[in-house]
């Protein structure tokens, strides 16, 4: 009992020390996003498939001007775990892009339009034609965006995270940037070019502002909003950062129930094989005699 | 592998064998009939599993290497590609990540009941010796992993960790260059950590023959510290260690799938899914969880060279423990000063670990130098002071006389085990 004692004594006395050493630390950051519902949340999530074309429409309309997505090819729109558009809607969507292949028998490149094997093309030639066109800024490949983007839960929240399954601050950063653009509030300046957004971090983002309420036509009674188009978008990008996530948690669910069976089989062998040890009757019988009460 | 093996094969075949290379006797002898101590608690079990994880990192790792390619240009869309287009690669490429942070799970796992136990001691301080070159060994090939998906935290922690070198005094920039193959982390560096990445883990491999090589000569501590002294102390390896292993493996392997199959970037950090960027230094670099605490060891000293020094010795010191600890006592569960100074030991690990992900700043840093000094205070002073003036609680006479004294259930009549004695 008093070596508990002296160690939780010895324990919240370091925990303290450096707690306080550490509030003087903590230096101040951009406001948390809030935490969405996602249909691919948990052991048993899937994308929801109408919101991932949804969200493709948005990319294509909003997004794909400035935004590549360079590994992704035009076939994975019609993978299943997807937006699951049929081969002849991505036959469609390919032949919308621009292409440029080569060299032809003359030696020279040319333009056609996307097929189906085809990566989505790149918006511009070269980072440096990207941050000419656009005042300096460079728009970042979309690829796997939702899994480059994030935020810090912080102690002791990242720990609760690990059992609940929270994989999602990806979307939902993604989702918050496009709901953050407000007026700066006063005092603030920002560089020229910048715009304010209260989830960026240090608040002056490059990009306007890049959608609004009814910019994009939903045609499945979806309402036409900024945050519908944000958690559309965001789900979109986290497909395309993460295409096997519907195959990786079936499969989770399948080893799981594999590796309990194969488990507690193991732990019944376990048992009955020690079962002679734990009952040695040597052991037993060299046992000291018991004491019985005086009477 | 001790020589006086009962193994007779029956088999012709298996005689022919046994005259020309008696491997199937020395297999029967280190892990049949092997005598293992009879109250082996399940931190015993995580050798067995590190050595499943080594084997599971191999394979993983060999076929990962048939769709890696070692560029600076290609690495990043290669993984991607590995995620995307080979089948199961995105399987593979969790597993062997995951698997990673769980082999040095196992790894703090199995060098904490080393410590609580005190399995250094005398006769198995080569043991332990050979324990701290698998760990630094491990520590490397990790890092040389983690480069190679050439993210920017790849990119950045390769440049943070190979600087370190530059802290040496004259030669330190000349090292630094040789290390990198050019004037700055590139192609050259990729390309070399990717064949130290494959050829480590078979080094590894070899060391961990020699540990367990080790063991058997000296036999396995036990909970109590004490020897075991008759027949009565052990029970054969097989089936007794092995169904004991082979459970818990499965209930590690439970808690690798949570990981792989449903959390697969809980471990890791988001900047590595940005390809690297020689121009543009992430916020924070921060290295894989399992490095933390060193790395708040080094950032705790103001100057470069000691703190590249108390990060070394922070390891190197363990190799020490043997002589560091002066008691003749082995078990902390009979020595009540030692456990408790032993269990502050692995929360200030566990706090350093927290200030090392956290940015060097004000307040981290006077925490992260207070525990930096309780951790080479603990090991330097405390540890050797112990032995001299802590009381310990008496011993049990032998390893029965413990199990007898936590009590054994009346009424049995199986027959008492086979264990041979080794």
């Amino acid at each position: 009992m008093n070596a508990h004692r002296s160690i939780a004594l010895a324990a919240t006395l370091a925990a303290s020390l450096s707690v306080a050493a550490m509030h003087a630390a903590s230096a101040q950051e951009a406001e948390a996003p809030s935490r969405e519902h996602w249909s691919f949340h948990g052991p048993f999530g899937t994308y929801d498939t109408g919101q991932l074309q949804r969200g493709f429409k948005v990319y294509r309309e909003a997004c794909s001007t400035c935004h590549g997505l360079k590994l992704l090819a035009f076939r994975n729109l019609s993978d299943p775990g997807g937006p699951s558009f049929t081969e002849p809607q991505a036959v469609t969507i390919a032949s919308g892009f621009q292409v440029t292949d080569g060299p032809n028998d003359k030696g020279e490149m040319f333009q056609r339009p996307g097929k189906i094997a085809d990566r989505f093309p790149p918006p511009f030639p070269n980072d440096q034609a990207a941050r000419a066109a656009l005042g300096g800024g460079l728009p970042p490949d979309m690829s796997v965006l939702a899994k480059a983007r994030g935020y810090e839960a912080g102690f002791p929240w990242f720990i609760f995270d690990a059992f609940t399954q929270y994989q999602e601050d990806g979307p939902d950063y993604i989702h918050a940037i496009l709901v953050g653009y407000e007026d700066p509030p006063a005092g603030v300046t920002l560089p020229p070019g910048a715009q304010y957004n209260k989830f960026f971090p240090g608040h002056a983002i490059a990009m306007p502002k890049p959608l609004s309420d009814g910019q994009v036509e939903y045609t499945d009674g979806t309402p036409a909003t900024v945050d519908q188009y944000g958690k559309d978008v965001a789900a979109f990008l986290m497909w395309a950062a993460e295409p096997k996530l519907d195959e990786r948690k079936r499969l989770g669910f399948q080893v799981f129930v594999f590796l309990i069976v194969l488990t507690g089989l193991l732990y019944f062998t376990k048992k009955r094989v020690w079962h002679d040890v734990k009952h040695d009757p040597e052991l037993i019988e060299s046992r000291p005699p018991p004491e019985y009460p005086k009477s | 592998m001790s020589a006086n093996s009962i193994y007779k094969p029956q088999n012709p075949v298996m005689q022919w064998m046994e005259r020309r290379l008696p491997i199937a006797s020395l297999i029967h002898s280190s892990f049949v009939v092997y005598p293992t101590p009879r109250n082996l608690n399940y931190w015993w079990t995580f050798g067995g599993i590190l050595s499943f994880m080594l084997g599971a990192q191999i394979v993983t790792g060999i076929v990962l290497a048939m769709h890696y390619t070692p560029h600076v240009d290609l690495a990043f869309n290669s993984i991607e590609s590995i995620m995307r287009d080979v089948n199961y690669g995105w399987l593979l490429r969790y597993l062997h990540a995951n698997g990673a942070s769980f082999f040095f799970v196992a790894g703090y796992a199995h060098i904490i009941r080393g410590m609580y136990y005190g399995s250094y001691k005398d006769p198995r301080e080569v043991l332990w010796i050979l324990g701290v070159i698998l760990f630094l060994l491990m520590i490397v090939t990790g890092f040389m992993g983690y480069v190679l998906p050439w993210g920017q935290m790849s990119f950045w922690a390769a440049t943070v960790i190979t600087n370190l070198f530059s802290a040496i005094p004259g030669v330190g920039d000349p090292i630094v260059t040789w290390l990198w193959g050019g004037y700055a982390v590139g192609n050259p560096t990729l390309n070399r950590f990717y064949s130290l990445h494959y050829l480590l883990p078979f080094v590894i491999a070899g060391v961990v023959v020699l540990h367990v090589w080790a063991l058997h000569m000296v036999g396995q501590n036990n909970p109590t510290g004490v020897e075991p002294k008759t027949e009565k102390d052990s029970v054969a390896f097989t089936p007794y260690a092995t169904a004991k292993d082979a459970f818990f493996i499965g209930v590690f392997c439970l808690f690798l799938a949570w990981f792989v199959f449903y959390i697969p970037n809980y471990l890791g950090h988001s900047d590595n899914y940005i390809p690297a960027n020689p121009g543009q230094t992430p916020t924070h670099i921060v290295p894989e969880w399992y490095y933390l605490p060193f790395y708040a060891i080094l950032r705790a000293i103001p100057s470069k060279l000691l703190g590249v020094i108390a990060l070394l010795s922070s390891i190197v010191l363990l190799a020490f423990l043997p002589w560091l600890d002066t008691s003749r006592v082995r078990s902390a569960n009979y020595r009540p000063l030692y456990r408790q100074f032993l269990i502050v030991f692995f929360l200030v690990v566990i706090g350093l670990g927290y200030l090392g992900s956290q940015p060097p700043e004000g307040g981290y840093v006077i925490a992260a130098r207070i525990l930096t000094a309780y951790y080479f205070v603990f090991l330097l002073i405390i540890l050797p002071l112990l032995g001299l003036f802590e009381t310990t609680k008496p011993l049990p006479n032998s390893i029965s006389e413990s199990v007898l004294r936590e009590g054994v259930p009346v009424g049995a009549s199986a027959p008492p085990p086979s264990g041979a004695r080794g």
